[in-house]
């Protein structure tokens, strides 16, 4: 499976800290075992360690593989109870290892567990990359729409904004289809967005779609079998002799009517073999959405996802630098409230990561405040960084010697015309240096507002990591754009720099 | 050397200051005792004293820079109350009519001569900009400084930076121009020039100069009154003739001593 793989985790912000740490135990355990893994046999070296290790992402929730609210120490999900099974028939135990679910693949082909297990969906190109088992589960895909909802058919779709998550195979198909598609990191907001009708319609397999979308009042079922596909168990190339074991404990375990009894309990309902025609929409032809190159059309599209990272930088750069100052003009000339108002402000925004702050603009407020994904990520980032602009611009007024205020008071200035005239056109150049770094370090921060659905440059990075199979090129090429917009901005900020020591002319 | 300009040109002239019982504190620490001055129209006088002695702080106080904590300010017509913040509106009308020039001249980095001469006649007194221009073009060309009009003042030698300040703070045709150590943070050889603008200036006898200094030759050939502050304490009031040659009191004479 090759969903994308971030460098940054965009999900829901709460599950950031425990998957971390997991995940750097998971990443502990596979240096350690490294070096036996790799002399013997696989299947030997799983019989050695005693145990399979197998991963997935506790994100992903329920039904796959979650924790037990009343017993966090424990897992549940259908996906615990096949590993523990296939286990089982290898004579090992089953050890789960919490790894990012987009990045399971990678994660995989260097080596930190033995198998991925968790709703890896077979995608065409995906065994160039590692070894895909027989699958475990055929499930549909689900289009779900709002109730009373008049366009109801991926056909009828054609063109409009539907969600999904990046990467899979519902990805595909609405590209396929020519929708606009909107990309989520987490199964839940699509459907929240879809309440709040900022997409059309949702395409999820119907797993997703029954507990995280049907469940909602505001929500319908338009189309339960869109198209069909298949969740495999992937191991690292080379291991065909685990991949075979698998496959024939699978088998069993199917044979014997165990994993039936898993999906009975868990209210899984494994869609049929499809039917010779007619039953299911067909696929979209396989090649329509099979391997891409990295061609002149991945080009633009690199360059529109720069042009949406630098419009958002310099509109958010646009509402902090203001947004900034009178905060700074508040704590430092405000009256009592003022001044702890902007202080409170600085520290709440400053002191709490921007991707809450995001998520809570668009997706918390959604109720309250109806904002596009673009005014959001512009707004969310404008006012994190207006906390920043706040000191900078605080520091730089302070820094205009006091004799300077003295020499305008004395003049009969009156205070703003002292500011005016006086202060900000030298705290303003003392500033500007310190606000082309943040500049730059806000055109790389703008990455995270790929959460709420804008798809910038890394975003953009990451769907092409997808559609070519490879990172090496998208990655090199999203680090020359990168580079190609920060580093004017770098030798701005060095001139300005320069210009202020020396205390040359406007 | 000329003489202090007479008498009789001073006789009968408005009042350009009166202090009646000014009182400041910082703190514990008394700073002004209780100063009671009054200054007339056109003189010159020449604040000198031991440091710490409290006339930086008086000159301060007499344009609002320093609230003071007691007492009866008025300057150039306008009456001074107590506990006023140095950046209340109500100063404005005062600070129109009491120009100051500071030991560090601090003229405003970011515009040029000229346009640190125009700033307050044109925003404060809202004349118009050619005239304002024309007059401070003369009198950038009255404190020697013809031709630096777009030097910024970072091109220009502490010597012409003073001078750029006192054309800013005479653009504003003020009627009392407190001066603190105006020629203190500048090399011996530089001095000279500030101070010959000054002595015009006093010659002039348009403008009430209050000077702070501790250039003796200078207070005595050219201030009408020498004031000596010692502990916040007004301790001489006096033509120089007679407060630089026969001081009353001990510290005085201590004083005028130590700085022969």
């Amino acid at each position: 499976m090759v969903r994308t793989p971030r460098v940054r985790r965009a999900a829901s912000p709460f599950h950031l800290l425990h998957g971390q740490r997991t995940q750097a135990a998971a990443l502990l355990v596979s240096v350690l075992c490294a070096g036996p893994a790799l002399a013997a046999s696989p299947l030997e070296r799983v019989r050695a360690q005693g145990e399979l290790r197998w991963a997935g992402d506790l994100q992903g929730g329920e039904p796959f593989v979650f924790r037990d609210p009343r017993d966090p120490a424990k897992l549940l999900g259908f996906e615990v109870e096949l590993a523990e099974a296939l286990a089982r028939r290898l004579g090992v135990r089953a050890a789960f290892v919490q790894n990012d679910w987009h990045n399971l693949v990678p994660s995989l082909v260097r080596g930190d567990f033995d198998v991925a297990l968790n709703g890896l969906e077979a995608l065409p190109g995906m065994d160039e990359q590692v070894l895909l088992t027989r699958p475990y589960l055929e499930f549909r895909e689900a289009l779900v729409v709002r109730r009373g909802a008049t366009l109801r058919t991926l056909a009828s779709l054609r063109g409009a904004r539907v969600g999904t998550l990046s990467g899979s195979l519902a990805h595909l198909l609405l590209r396929a289809a020519g929708c606009e598609v909107v990309l989520y990191e987490g199964q839940e907001e699509p459907y929240r967005d879809l309440a709040a009708g900022r997409v059309e319609a949702v395409l999820l397999d119907e797993l997703i779609a029954g507990r995280y979308g049907l469940n909602q009042p505001a929500l319908e079922l338009a189309d339960g079998d869109v198209a069909r596909g298949s969740y495999v168990m992937a191991v690292r190339r080379g291991e065909d002799q685990l991949r075979d074991a698998l496959d024939r404990a699978l088998a069993e375990v199917q044979a014997s009517g165990e994993l039936g009894a898993i999906y009975r309990r868990w209210k899984i309902d494994p869609a049929p073999p499809p039917k010779l025609a007619g039953a299911a929409e067909p696929l979209p032809d396989p090649s329509t959405y099979a391997k891409a190159t990295f061609d002149a059309e991945q080009v633009w599209l690199f360059l529109r996802g720069a042009g949406v990272t630098l419009l958002v930088s310099l509109l958010a750069m646009a509402l902090a630098a203001p947004l900034g100052l009178l905060l700074a003009l508040a704590r430092l000339y405000g009256n009592r409230p003022l001044r702890a108002v902007a202080l409170a402000y600085v520290e709440l925004w400053r002191g709490t990561p921007v991707l809450l702050q995001l998520y809570l603009l668009y997706y918390g407020l959604a109720p309250l405040v109806h904002l596009g994904a673009l005014p959001a990520a512009v707004l969310g980032l404008g006012m994190n960084y207006g906390a920043y602009e706040a000191e900078v611009h605080r520091a730089a007024l302070s820094s205009v010697p006091v004799g300077q205020t003295e020499a305008a008071a004395a003049l009969g200035l009156s205070r703003w015309q002292m500011l005016r005239l006086v202060l900000l056109p030298q705290s303003l150049r003392t500033a500007l240096p310190a606000m082309a770094n943040d500049l730059i370090a806000l055109l790389k921060d703008s990455s995270l507002v790929s959460v709420i659905t804008v798809v910038e440059l890394t975003k953009q990075m990451t769907i092409t990591a997808v559609d070519v199979r490879g990172w090496a090129l998208p990655g090199a090429v999203c680090a020359a754009l990168y580079f190609t917009m920060s580093w004017p901005l770098g030798r701005l900020a060095a001139r300005l720099e320069e210009k202020l020591a020396t205390g040359g002319g406007r | 050397m000329s003489a202090p300009v007479g008498n009789d040109s001073v006789t009968g002239a408005p009042e350009a200051l009166r202090v009646t019982g000014l009182f400041k504190s910082h703190g514990e620490r008394a700073v002004l005792q209780g100063i009671d001055a009054a200054v007339r129209h056109g003189e010159t006088i020449a604040l000198v004293g031991p440091s710490g002695g409290g006339k930086s702080t008086f000159l301060r106080c007499l344009n609002g820079l320093h609230p003071f904590d007691r007492g009866e300010v008025t300057v150039a017509g306008q009456r001074l109350l107590p506990g006023t913040p140095a950046d209340h509106p109500s100063l404005g009308p005062l600070r129109a009519r009491v120009g100051m020039v500071f030991q560090g001249f601090h003229l405003f980095p970011h515009l040029t001569a000229l346009e640190n001469v125009c700033l307050g006649p044109v925003h404060v007194r809202g004349e118009a900009a050619g005239a304002v221009e024309e007059r401070a073009r003369a009198l950038l060309a009255r404190v020697g400084l013809a031709g630096r009009e777009t030097a910024r003042p970072q091109q220009l030698s502490g010597g012409q930076q003073q001078r750029v300040a006192i054309a800013r703070a005479l653009a504003m045709q003020p009627e009392v121009l407190l001066l603190d150590e105006p020629t203190s943070a500048l090399d011996p050889q530089l001095r000279g020039e500030v101070l010959g603008v000054l002595r015009d200036l006093a010659q002039e006898g348009k403008t009430t100069l209050l000077v702070v200094t501790h250039e003796m030759p200078f207070a005595k050939a050219v201030a009408t009154r020498v004031w000596v502050f010692d502990e916040g304490r007004l301790v001489e009031d006096g033509p120089p003739a007679e407060v630089c040659v026969h001081p009353r009191s001990e510290r005085a004479r201590a004083f005028f001593k130590a700085t022969q």
